[in-house]
């Protein structure tokens, strides 16, 4: 029979999941801050702040270990905008596979600073595989029913759907959401990108939608506004969502990847931009981060193809949702950057099969294009949710006539409105 | 699916269909580390400043070269709209080009190296970029899908997958970066290291600044709104020409549906000039251009402009009317405007097709050459 752990093990435990919040290490007893240490190590939660915690205690025994394992600070350059908490960040991940292990393991250096939010898949039977060391919740069918109602409701939560579920119970700034298919890729100088850091970066630096700057991203390191570009631009605007890409699997549709089977993408191409003022573009939902406060509720999970299914290659949901919140920025003056981060996606299912089962979503397209192109909102849609409810009613009267799963659209886009602000006065009733 | 997929071209792409306008005051040794690319095409020098001084092209290239007496010899009085003092006296070489495609090059660019370490053709990416359509409607999140190894993503529409023609190729620089003045002066030693790997297109209705230190073009879809305005000498402000040229090109591509690229090649920048000297040239511009972009943002040309040419006309009327407020300066542009178009029709007549090189060798006045 195994030993159950100490009453100090598990105290040691807790205060790991908590080292954010503690401010003060130098009362502890020098074994038991030792052990803390090692604990925090192996968890890979050191950051700049909590080494220097370790640091402030003074104690003889943390010093020389730092100094044996060589630990050192790194000096980052002062970035002239603010700062994020980690504190201030979900990430969110929709568990269309039961067994996370891996999938968490691989990204453990890099989420395991942050409070996750785990949603599976309703149609996902059988019980998450989730390893320890995280600051996590999980969310199943009977969370989502507890919250939405088990009668039919146009807002379904099914497939990749599951992680708008997330984006609605978490009380964050900040959402980052990658698929669970998808594993840290690596740069053009062999290192691991830290996805959740640069979406973060993205962000928390202004964005330029009004002019395009040839120099992509100038809040970049080493970069900068270039000649001709307006002064009065040059504080830019808000961030509101962030769009990452992917190594190896691309987003492509099932034709094009069908097409050609063995194509890869391996060009890592070094730059962040700010898509230009309504111009429009296809927002994959593989590796995206947002302002939940700014764009939340733009994020709707409305477009449900009739056959959807669990691969990217069914769906089109993201590229709605992004195509709303493309429109609502616009209209609000926020920005949308694309580019860094990369994820590298693995390979997974077959496009062929993908193809004959949906294809649908390839011609809906064509329709629903044009029309976000076109669709522009009142002076009056001030908030993210004046802009969806204008933008659903837009929808059943210009896309309905066209095909029914528009209709079904319009009303998801309402009800989940409605939802956001339930569960949003809910979260804020709870704080009070 | 991309359709038109352009891997790269065998030997030299198009060297009949190519001309390199090279404007310059100095000298042209730096033609030296250009010639295993730029040999094999035509280049046409225009020669700013003193007509007196001689310039010596190196050995080996085919050229033409035009000072400000053959300017005026060859214009006459539409001569006053080519610039004197400033690099905007290149657009005079875009004018007596009869090639389809021009490529202009400033003579403190270098050749510089991709990551494998391997010398950057831009003449060679150049001509890919316009030969492959641009996708200006919707923004392809892996940039130009016409790329070998890259593609439309999903969400993108079938129907917009064909394209439309390239007219603008804006290319980029390493080392030292195209900064403003103040830029410069308060980061002096900023130096441009990134290697972005990318072509695309600037979406449709966005603006961008285009420099003209590594620039494409296509001549028979864009050349009449290359102008590159009164800048220099005698004039109130500088380093705005290829500004002017931007703003009016991109928005002419707009309505016409035409495509502008930016993004590779990159070539390497040597030279920083005195910011202080920039500054001076420059100031007005930081000012007059607050209103002069809001004022392109927000234009919408007519239908019946369905040429380069007749939108130029227009855009020079709809200017001195709505911008003249801004200094008399604007009323003497758009003026000039409208002789660069008289000019550029004298040497283009819309009607006729291109004529053979040979015959527009016999009509201009020969300037002085080499082989």
């Amino acid at each position: 029979m195994r030993k159950p752990p100490t009453l100090l093990s598990l105290t040691i435990d807790i205060a790991l999941l908590n080292l954010s919040h503690i401010s003060d290490l130098s009362f502890l007893p020098d074994h038991v801050l030792l052990e803390l240490f090692l604990r925090t190590l192996r968890a890979g939660k050191l950051t700049e702040k909590i080494l220097k915690l370790f640091v402030a205690t003074g104690k003889d025994e943390i010093l020389s270990l730092i100094s044996e394992l060589n630990i050192q600070l790194i000096l980052t350059p002062v970035l002239p905008t603010i700062n994020i908490r980690d504190d201030e960040v979900d990430i969110v991940i929709g568990a269309l596979h039961l067994d996370l292990t891996s999938f968490m393991e691989d990204w453990r250096a890099v989420f395991s600073r942050f409070h996750l939010i785990i949603v599976q898949d309703p149609d996902l039977k059988g019980d998450l595989k989730i390893p320890g060391g995280f600051s996590f919740d999980v969310y199943t069918k009977s969370d989502i029913e507890s919250v939405v109602g088990s009668s039919s409701s146009s807002v379904v939560f099914s497939g990749y759907s599951c992680r708008y579920f997330g984006y609605l119970v978490s009380h964050k700034k900040y959402i980052i959401s990658i698929d669970d298919d998808c594993i840290p890729a690596k740069d053009d100088k062999g290192e691991l990108i830290d996805a959740v850091a640069q979406h973060i970066t993205n962000l928390m630096t202004p964005a330029t939608p009004f002019f395009f700057n040839t120099l992509y991203d100038p809040f970049r390191k080493g970069t900068d506004f270039v000649r001709g570009y307006p002064f009065s631009l040059r504080s830019g605007v808000q961030c509101g969502l962030s769009c990452g890409l992917w190594l190896n699997l691309a987003d492509y549709d099932a034709p094009t990847q069908a097409l050609k089977p063995g194509q890869r993408n391996s060009r890592f191409v070094d730059a962040v931009l700010t898509v230009p003022a309504r111009a429009m573009l296809p927002v994959s939902g593989i590796n995206i981060g947002f302002d939940r406060e700014l764009v939340g509720p733009a994020m709707v999970p409305a477009f449900r193809l009739v056959k959807e299914g669990k691969f990217r290659w069914e769906t089109v949901e993201d590229i709605w949702s992004g195509m709303c919140v493309k429109v609502i920025c616009d209209h609000l003056g926020y920005g949308v950057k694309s580019g860094l981060p990369y994820v590298w996606r693995n390979d997974r299912g077959n496009a062929v099969e993908s193809l004959k089962k949906e294809w649908e979503g390839v011609k809906l397209m064509e329709e629903v294009v044009p029309f976000f192109q076109s669709m522009r909102l009142s002076q009056g849609a001030v908030t993210a949710e004046d802009c969806v409810i204008e933008m659903a009613a837009a929808v059943k009267e210009r896309l309905e006539p066209l095909d029914p799963v528009f209709a079904r659209a319009s009303e998801a886009m309402v009800e989940w409105v409605k939802l956001w602000k339930v569960v949003t006065s809910r979260l804020s009733d709870s704080a009070a | 699916m991309a359709p038109k997929q352009v891997k790269s071209f065998p030997s030299v792409p198009l060297k009949d269909e190519l001309d390199i306008v090279i404007p310059t005051i100095r000298s042209l040794d730096f033609l030296e580390v250009w010639r295993p690319f730029f040999e094999p095409y035509h280049l046409i020098i225009v020669q700013d400043g003193d007509p007196t001084k001689v310039i010596k092209v190196p050995d080996g290239f085919d050229y033409d070269l035009y000072n400000r007496n053959d300017i005026n010899r060859i214009l006459g009085p539409k001569a006053s709209c080519i610039s004197f003092k400033d690099g905007g006296c290149r657009c005079f070489g875009f004018l007596v080009s009869k090639k389809k495609y021009i490529y202009t090059v400033d003579d403190d660019c270098f050749v510089a190296k991709d990551p494998n370490g391997k010398d950057i053709n831009t003449v060679e990416q150049h001509l890919l970029n316009l030969k492959t359509p641009s996708t200006p409607f919707f923004f392809n999140t892996l940039y130009d899908p016409y790329r070998e190894g890259a593609d439309f993503v999903r969400g993108y529409p079938f129907s917009l997958r064909e394209g439309v023609p390239t007219a603008v190729s804006h290319g980029l620089w390493l080392n030292i970066p195209d900064y403003d003045a103040p830029t410069q002066l308060v980061k002096p030693l900023e130096r441009n290291t990134r290697y972005v790997d990318a072509v695309m297109t600037i979406p449709k209705g966005a603006f961008y600044p285009m420099c003209a230190m590594n620039l494409a073009f296509d001549r028979e879809l864009i050349g009449p709104a290359m102008y590159f305005g009164l800048m220099g000498d005698g004039q109130p402000i500088s380093r705005y020409d290829d500004m002017l040229a931007g703003w009016c090109s991109k928005l002419i591509c707009d309505h016409l549906n035409l495509g502008v690229k930016t993004g590779l090649p990159y070539l390497w920048h040597s030279k920083a000039s005195n910011p202080f000297v920039n500054l001076r040239k420059e100031y007005k511009g930081l000012f007059w251009q607050e209103e002069i972009i809001p004022f392109f943002q927000t234009l919408t040309l007519p239908k019946e402009c369905d040429t380069a040419a007749k939108c130029y006309v227009e855009l020079a009327k709809l200017i001195k009317e709505k911008l003249n407020h801004i200094d008399p300066y604007i009323f003497r542009l758009a003026d000039a405007m409208i002789t660069w178009i008289d000019a550029w029709e004298d040497f283009n007549p819309p009607a006729e097709a291109v004529p053979a090189v040979a015959n527009a060798k016999k009509d201009a006045v020969p300037p002085k050459k080499s082989k």
